[in-house]
């Protein structure tokens, strides 16, 4: 179904309305929904031109391709919301192929009930931080669930992005002694989203890292593209996952330093009453880069002289290891296995 | 952080390290119990046990109150929950405790069990004061850090007059649990495992005090140190229970004197007194039974016992006879003794509960130290070549 479908005319009382079912029937009343929620927040001219889907010219080259869900709970929390989280994600995760992000297209399943002020307050900051990143949502499509079969909002975003020539970052290419870097602090969207979870609301000042990492990535591809073996942004699972992921990926092992992984005290802090290993809390703004070793220096550089790389710090380093462990050198003085978490710490952070 | 990282202090560790190593006498070896799953916690996490001599080793007990809960109680809070009527509070390390056939709390409540998972014994009253039609049972378990919590829940549900609040209760003590370790035939009589001293739980001598331990130092004449759960706690309390064994004494010392006192703390015992007493017998995984090492509620409030309330009965059901979970937790064998180790029995996919809960040895052995043993099967395949 696609957001054009052109509204009559009537006015949606936003202030104190809330989304029905016939705001999913493919009415005039859905037509409503999108004309003044979602066109309004997204406007471009994809999306004015009404159709069914949306063509664009695609340049030469290697493109890719990406699809995320996002249903995190609550959708508001410190730093963003479940909108700013569909367009940084689906972003992100086109940028960790070192690709530039071109577009993107978002679908949304609401709830019977959901407030037209929450979802408007989503589709804006949707529409800002779409703007701000400079990748147009295209097309997109609206369902309405019974009360009770979903919560709140889902959302779903694609992307697609161009990979610059010669550039070819794969989860298999780390190599024994290459460096490990992360881009900065870590866990501090998991925590800030536990900071709002009912019956565990805590104060803090910290605030999701939700961003957009293309910027980023791009200083670092101009600077030493052909030395980044490969990049990942740890979400969920933290970056404890994604260091296993890479293990197993490229059949090595790695060695961490505890004492270089920037972590803020206040999230550090926050772990420690909650039980919570800041390794395992998921962040939306980081990313973890595997380099070549004569290209690390040059790359930390650029990497600290962008404004979402600031704390970028050389973590670590591959090793050759048939187990694949990712292991700590701890501040404490001893040694120990980094592993993936079993079943969940934080439910539904992304 | 405040008042974490000076007792995180890695060059401070490396000190009493050093005084380790001097300590130790290298004619022969010394073998310590930390009781207490916080303590293995701390010694997998932060890789203490690179930091101790070859000769000084620890042997991991079994204080995590997961670890313990015998397989027949997972099966009646599974076989309650599935009741229409209830809705099952109970702390996150609990829904993955395999019960019999494979079954699990979390599996019961993807089958549609009500089952919520809450922080504190708070989120199990505000459930039934904001649920009124539904029968809110708080699982409570734990040593005695947790059953002081237990009591005022207890207190707050009678002060508010909730009539849909219970129990299922399955607290535990330590001092008990230790001292049927000592009797038990492995380490008394057969001298298959070795002794040489224990390190005391933290957060149970805030309740109880050192004044428990007492008897058994002298009884078995074995040094007690109670230590905190954090690492330098921790090595500080093996140098301590070095220089006992050395000294030839088996005193209760405190390590933990920014937290513990002799007799802990009086108000929460009184308050634990007045609602619960001692069981005869209640089954240890790993123990069996032990005579008067478990708690239950008074019969005056017989009413607030979600056994009593709804008749519960607890099935007798056997572990996975591969599963070395018992010798484990009573210190006989390792993590990497047992033949579903790392291959069927994993976090993802516990067969035994000493892999389930974090506080388990195998859990922390798996997360925390596995990578040792592998290191050691290379060391000795080189060896041979």
């Amino acid at each position: 179904m696609n957001m054009m479908i052109r509204a009559c005319g009537r006015k949606l009382d936003i202030a104190n309305g809330r989304v029905d079912l016939s705001h999913g029937a493919g009415g005039r009343a859905m037509g409503d929904l999108i004309e003044v929620i979602f066109h309004k927040a997204f406007d471009n001219d994809w999306l004015r031109a009404g159709n069914d889907q949306s063509a664009f010219s695609v340049p030469g080259g290697r493109m890719v391709i990406t699809t995320d869900g996002y249903v995190v709970s609550p959708l508001f929390f410190p730093g963003g919301n479940i909108g700013t989280l569909a367009i940084h994600g689906t972003i992100n995760d086109i940028s960790m192929a070192g690709a530039v992000p071109l577009y993107l297209s978002a679908s949304f399943i609401i709830e019977e009930g959901f407030p037209l002020s929450d979802l408007e307050r989503i589709a804006d900051s949707m529409g800002a931080a779409s703007r701000e990143a400079g990748v147009p949502i295209i097309t997109g499509d609206t369902k309405v669930v019974e009360r009770g079969k979903a919560d709140g909002v889902f959302i779903s975003t694609a992307g697609v992005g161009q990979v610059p020539d010669g550039l070819d970052l794969r989860a298999d290419a780390a190599r024994p002694g290459d460096a490990v870097i992360v881009s900065g602090s870590i866990g501090d969207h998991g925590i800030a989203v536990m900071s709002k979870r009912e019956n565990l609301e805590f104060d803090t000042a910290i605030v999701s890292d939700s961003a957009a990492l293309h910027g980023l990535v791009a200083a670092m591809v101009e600077t030493g593209g052909r030395h980044i073996r490969l990049m990942r942004d740890p979400t969920r699972g933290g970056i404890a996952a994604t260091l296993n992921e890479i293990a197993s990926q490229s059949k090595v092992g790695f060695r961490i330093d505890e004492e270089a992984i920037p972590l803020k005290p206040e999230v550090a802090a926050a772990c420690e009453f909650l039980g919570l290993d800041p390794l395992n809390v998921a962040n939306e703004g980081k990313l973890v880069a595997v380099v070549a070793p004569k290209g690390a220096d040059a790359l930390l550089a650029a990497m600290r002289a962008h404004p979402l790389g600031r704390e970028a710090a050389l973590i670590g380093h591959v090793v050759a290891d048939g187990n694949c462990f990712v292991q700590m050198a701890t501040s404490f003085g001893g040694g120990r296995i980094i592993d993936w978490l079993s079943g969940e710490q934080l439910p539904r952070i992304c | 952080m405040k008042y974490i990282d000076e007792y995180r202090d890695g060059t401070l560790a490396k000190d009493i390290a050093r005084q380790i190593a001097t300590v130790a006498d290298p004619a022969r070896s010394y073998h310590f119990m930390e009781f207490c799953g916080g303590h293995t916690h701390a010694i997998s996490r932060y890789g203490l046990e690179d930091l101790l001599p070859a000769n000084v080793r620890m042997i991991h007990g079994p204080g995590c109150p997961v670890c313990v809960l015998p397989i027949g109680r997972i099966d009646a809070a599974i076989a309650l929950a599935m009741r229409p009527e209830i809705t099952l509070c109970t702390y996150g390390d609990l829904m993955r405790v395999p019960g019999s056939n494979g079954s699990s709390l979390l599996k019961a409540k993807a089958a549609g069990a009500d089952i919520r998972m809450v922080y504190s014994t708070l989120d199990a009253l505000w459930i039934a004061e904001a649920e009124p039609d539904r029968e809110a049972v708080f699982f409570a378990i734990g040593f005695e850090t947790t059953t002081p919590p237990t009591a005022l829940a207890l207190k707050a549900a009678i002060a508010k007059g909730l009539g849909n609040f219970s129990v299922f209760c399955n607290h535990v003590l330590t001092p008990v649990a230790i001292q049927n370790i000592l009797e038990s035939p492995d380490v008394r009589k057969l001298g298959t495992i070795k002794i040489d001293g224990f390190i005391g739980p933290a957060h149970v001598s805030t309740v109880i005090g050192t004044e428990p331990y007492k008897f058994f130092a002298e009884e078995f004449r074995k040094p007690v140190v109670v230590a905190g759960f954090e690492p330098l706690d921790v090595i500080q309390a093996i140098l301590m229970l070095l220089q006992q064994v050395n000294d030839g004494r088996h005193e209760v010392e405190n390590q933990y004197i920014r937290a513990v006192t002799t007799f802990g703390n009086e108000r929460a015992r009184a308050e634990v007194a007045n609602f619960f007493e001692l069981r005869e017998s209640f089954e240890w995984r790993g123990l069996g039974e032990v005579p008067y090492g478990a708690l239950r509620l008074r019969p005056q409030y017989a009413a607030y016992d979600a056994e009593k309330r709804f008749a519960m009965v607890t099935p007798a059901a056997k572990d996975n006879p591969a599963c070395e979970c018992g010798a484990i937790l009573r210190g006989v064998k390792k993590p990497a003794d047992c033949k579903l180790f790392g291959t069927v029995c994993t976090p993802d996919t516990p067969i035994g509960s000493c892999m389930v809960s974090a506080e388990g040895a195998c859990a922390a052995h798996w997360t925390y130290g596995r990578f040792r043993e592998k290191a050691r099967q290379v060391d000795a395949g080189r060896a041979v070549a």
